[in-house]
């Protein structure tokens, strides 16, 4: 996979994909390791975010290499009005892996085609996240043993949470049964839902989270943003819909595992964070060793 | 009436040089006229639509003088009217004849529906996978959102 950008789920085949869960688990043996010395990784967040980005960093951090870049579109050159395409041409030049973030769909693999080093994206906009999707993906496989064969639900906003819609697209590759949970103003999107349906996988749709509970091995729940209503009734009346609490995983089977990309709000109750299923502070951790083994990946050292 | 060369009535004109779009679907052939700037140019244009058709039933027919369409012209009626016929004229006879075809990439043409993706915002050529040519669905090679009939504009 060297030299090759990561901008959407599938640009990655199972194989790759797999390979990359593989070497994120020898890096979760082993997180500090000087590979990556004398490398320069841009991570270039036009948009802020804390877990992702830091976590970049501490992976890059971890191997050796040194990082370059800003937090946020303020403090760069777009202020004065540059194109992407012009501060993408420019970064190229000082580094060896671009890891960016922007609020525009479609602005990594614009920035994939432009760039002259490989590009890593880190989310654009509401469509794609694909690291996150590989943490996901490692997250289950090493709870549950395998990607195949799971039921897995999703929960929340699923029409705008781009970590929903990349990760349905890559379990589109393994056996999956999707149980679909969201208010019916929040539904997965047709261009997702497409991918399902090409892969003739089972999928079923709920508005109440209580209904899918005693189903699945992974509950991914996802935050449901206020700002998503333009009419803040509406939100009123769905918020409670998608809200998980304790009392609710009494009839869960052994195996649940609950994720969630964080940050979370009020959608998983404090009281469900002791219990032995709540995995999203593990799974946030994932993601530095994923991410380790991406950046090794593409620049060709592993 | 006029008659054409082989003795047909004609209800539009018959033009010496140019294009005839034929088996245009009555509801698009506005849409037609407007997505290839027809409006625009100075040769004469002539239409007609609510036409009687074998075919059809009814049907559209647009005709322009000394114009002859590039191939990115002939995606986009494909794309507006896929049932559409181009009709080559050369000296008031048919000199070729091909029905328009629905490509499997659209590039440049179309516009992506999507206010947020990053072609509506930075000097890119947009790029699309037809998949779905009955329903006419494209989705976006950025931002991977799919344009539909219903959504699709054109530059």
């Amino acid at each position: 996979m060297k030299n090759k950008s990561l901008v959407s789920i599938n640009d990655y085949t199972r194989e790759e994909q797999l390979k990359i869960l593989d070497l994120a688990a020898g890096f979760e043996k082993q997180p500090t390791q000087s590979i990556l010395e004398g490398f320069v990784i841009a991570t270039l967040f036009f948009e802020p975010s804390t877990r992702t980005r830091l976590s970049f960093e501490s992976a890059a951090s971890r191997l050796g290499a040194k990082v370059i870049g800003f937090s946020d579109a303020s403090s760069s050159s777009v202020q004065k009005g540059e194109s992407l395409r012009d501060t993408i041409r420019t970064v190229s030049n000082y580094s060896d892996i671009i890891v960016m973030r922007h609020p525009k769909e479609g602005s990594a693999r614009f920035a994939s085609e432009v760039a002259s080093v490989p590009v890593i994206n880190a989310g654009d906009g509401a469509n794609q996240h694909p690291t996150q999707t590989m943490l996901d993906m490692y997250s289950i496989r090493k709870t549950q043993g395998t990607l195949d064969d799971l039921n897995i639900a999703f929960v929340g906003d699923l029409k705008y949470g781009r970590t929903v819609h990349s990760l349905v697209m890559a379990l589109c590759n393994y056996n999956t049964t999707f149980h679909l949970v969201s208010p019916e103003a929040l539904k997965l999107p047709s261009s997702v839902k497409i991918h399902i349906k090409d892969n003739k996988h089972k999928y079923f749709q709920y508005t109440e989270l209580a209904e899918v509970i005693h189903k699945v091995d992974i509950l991914y729940m996802t935050r449901i943003q206020k700002e998503r209503f333009s009419d803040p009734m509406d939100y009123e009346k769905v918020k409670n819909s998608c809200i998980l609490k304790n009392q609710m995983l009494t009839d869960a089977k052994p195996n649940l595992k609950i994720m969630h990309p964080l940050p979370r709000v009020n959608e998983i109750n404090v009281d469900v964070d002791d219990n032995p299923k709540a995995y999203y502070f593990q799974q946030a951790l994932n993601g530095v060793y994923v991410r380790q083994a991406l950046l090794a990946s593409i620049l060709g050292v592993k | 009436m006029k008659q054409d060369e082989n003795g047909k009535e004609l209800k539009v004109s018959a033009i010496e040089n140019g294009t005839v779009i034929d088996h245009i679907p009555c509801e698009s052939v506005f849409q037609v006229i407007k997505i290839l700037s027809l409006n625009d140019i100075g040769d004469q244009v002539l239409f007609g639509t609510n036409l009687e058709s074998r075919k059809m039933g009814k049907k559209g027919i647009i005709k322009v003088s000394n114009k002859f369409f590039e191939p990115d012209d002939v995606n986009k009626i494909a794309l507006v009217a896929p049932t559409a016929t181009l009709i080559t004229i050369r000296n008031f006879k048919v000199a070729e004849k091909k029905k328009v075809e629905i490509p499997d990439y659209v590039e440049k043409i179309a516009k992506c529906f999507n206010p947020n993706c990053i072609t509506n915002h930075e000097k890119v050529t947009t790029r699309f996978t037809v998949i779905d040519k009955v329903e006419l669905k494209l989705r976006c090679h950025y931002c991977e959102k799919i344009t539909a009939r219903d959504t699709i504009w054109f530059f």
